[in-house]
């Protein structure tokens, strides 16, 4: 499938879904819950741009999420922007940040780029902590606006602008994957030095990747304070943004952009319908459960899964 | 054959902490060479490779490639400037496909230098005789999982003539192979010096080292011990101890 026929397709059933949603739902609490699922399409996409493409684990996408999040903060106590606005803002925010990330870090390898990429998400939240006008360790409330720019309430509004970043974030992956970028990047994740010998700027490539992975993660925290209303380090910079943006993508599948999105929607919902029926608490156990599965059953995740089923199923 | 030099290695010399692995080394390549690299084991032929191809950096010494000084150029930049390599233990990228492995080089290299441009369909059909060219053409979407030894090692090779280079260091591209299949990769060699690229191979098995090169380098223990015509070379004093003790 041609690139522009993919993203005209995206585009389309984008529309059609937030339609049909807006359409059929009026119980508020489903775009609450379907928010978080976007959100987690948005941060596993992001995630494995880097995770997943280019083969550089990073534990620290609560930081950059979270940086995005108090991005909007300070923008909404300085000067009043829309939302779209503060979206862009928390992404060249953490982008930037991702840039300088990969800058400090892309010499280390495999675990030690893991540990690097988890204390930066500590120096991080140490440094919003102890930043006052931000509210510090206390947190800070956000006083959503009495109406949405858009017809219906204001989460429906969320909603909708998560619904389009999680549109454009799985557009933008599909795009690098098909592309010679995107040949790179799985130059890179093969094999570092045989990649250098084929003529791949590896440490320009990284950062690209880097940079590119942290900002769609920052768009994703962006509008956050205005879902959560009240926003502190602990909830923002919380452990499991990290290792839902790792499982998600490994019970999905890392290799293609489908892997995120089938990851994000099966955990997502699975952990909304938890939270809801049975505790709240039981979330990171059953993500922990299906991520220690997937990695010794099925380490290509499902995608890998069907794959490895059809290519069975030619052979036959 | 004489022409100008290709590449002139001065005084390079590299240290892993206190371990000095080359000291002092001195070699010119000049276009068209067979030149054939030994060694005994440890003795410093990847590590020179490595210096040269800017995986590792030399603290002492000058590298330049067609009269251009390369020192401190990362090796992506080497690669463009025409310096290739195989490696000894093959790195074929395994998650992609051959052909895509034979693509890695072609955007990067081919399609980054001045003046090229490859289409996608110039850029499949390359592939082909790339992959044709060492008997792998009907294994194309095949992954290098699903490869022998051999043909991994032929993988290798056309991954580095995809960058088109002039100069080619062959490491160690038959080490564990059958007399028949080491006969195979001797001949795709003899074909690319051909084509008119130089190349470098360093071998442990004599006798396609000796088959092939027409000047013959010998490393000991990070020094240059010989360097000349093949039959002479093995017959050096040196050499022979180096190899088969005093």
């Amino acid at each position: 499938m041609r690139n522009s026929v993919f993203w005209l397709l995206a585009a389309l059933s984008g529309v059609a879904f937030l339609a049909v949603t807006r359409a059929l739902i009026a119980n508020e609490y489903y775009y609450f819950a379907a928010y978080v699922v976007l959100q987690y399409i948005v941060l596993s996409t992001g995630w494995n741009i880097l995770g997943g493409y280019t083969g550089y684990t990073n534990f620290g996408t609560g930081a950059f999420f979270a940086l995005g999040a108090y991005a909007s903060v300070v923008l909404h106590k300085t000067v009043s922007v829309p939302l779209p606005v503060m979206m862009l803002v928390g992404g060249i925010i953490s982008g930037v940040i991702g840039l300088g990330t990969g800058y400090l870090t892309l010499r280390l390898r495999g675990v030690f780029f893991a540990i690097a990429t988890l204390a930066m998400a500590i120096v991080m939240q140490t440094l919003i902590v102890n930043w006052d006008f931000v509210g510090g360790s206390r947190g800070v409330y956000i006083i959503r606006p009495a109406s949405a720019p858009i017809a219906g309430s204001y989460i429906q509004y969320l909603y909708t602008l998560m619904l389009v970043l999680a549109v454009i974030s799985v557009g933008i992956a599909r795009t690098i994957e098909r592309s010679r970028l995107g040949l790179g990047f799985a130059a890179i994740r093969d094999d570092e030095q045989a990649a250098e010998a084929g003529g791949v700027p590896t440490l320009r490539l990284k950062l690209i990747s880097t940079t590119l992975s942290g900002a769609l993660m920052g768009m994703a925290g962006a509008p956050l304070p205005y879902y959560v209303t009240y926003l502190d380090p602990d909830s923002s910079f919380s452990l499991a943004y990290a290792v839902n943006a790792v499982a998600m993508p490994v019970v999905g599948g890392m290799t293609s952009w489908i892997g995120p999105v089938v990851g994000s929607i099966l955990l997502g919902t699975i952990q909304q319908l938890a939270t809801v029926t049975i505790s709240s608490a039981l979330n990171l156990l059953i993500v922990g459960l299906l991520l220690i599965g997937f990695v010794i059953i099925a380490p290509n995740g499902i995608v890998g899964l069907v794959l490895s089923w059809r290519r069975r199923a030619r052979a036959r | 054959m004489t022409g100008p030099a290709l590449l002139e290695v001065r005084g390079l010399g590299k240290r892993f902490g206190g371990f000095v692995a080359l000291d002092g080394i001195d070699l010119t390549i000049n276009a068209g060479d067979r030149v054939g690299l030994i060694g005994p084991n440890g003795s410093g032929k990847s590590t020179l490779v490595n210096c040269l191809c800017g995986t590792l950096r030399n603290e002492t010494g000058t590298v330049s490639f067609d009269g251009r000084p390369v020192n401190g150029l990362i090796a992506h930049h080497r690669t463009r400037l025409g310096l290739a390599r195989s490696f000894q233990l093959p790195k074929p990228f395994r998650t992609l496909t051959l052909n895509d492995n034979i693509r890695v080089p072609l955007v990067y290299t081919v399609n980054a230098r001045h003046g090229q441009h490859l289409s996608e369909a110039q850029m499949a059909v390359r592939c082909r005789e790339l992959l044709d060219d060492v008997g792998l053409a009907d294994k194309a979407t095949r992954l290098p999982g699903d490869l022998t030894q051999v043909e991994m090692r032929k993988l290798e090779l056309a991954r580095a003539v995809a960058t088109q280079p002039r100069l080619l260091f062959a490491d160690e591209a038959m080490a564990g192979l059958s007399p028949s299949e080491v006969e195979e990769i001797l001949a795709v060699l003899f074909r690319l010096n051909e084509q008119g690229i130089t190349i470098v191979l360093i071998e442990h098995i004599m006798r396609a080292v000796m088959n092939f090169s027409t000047r013959l380098v010998v490393l000991v223990a990070g020094h240059k011990v010989a360097d000349g015509d093949p039959q002479e070379t093995i017959r050096n004093p040196e050499v022979e101890r180096a190899y088969l003790g005093e």
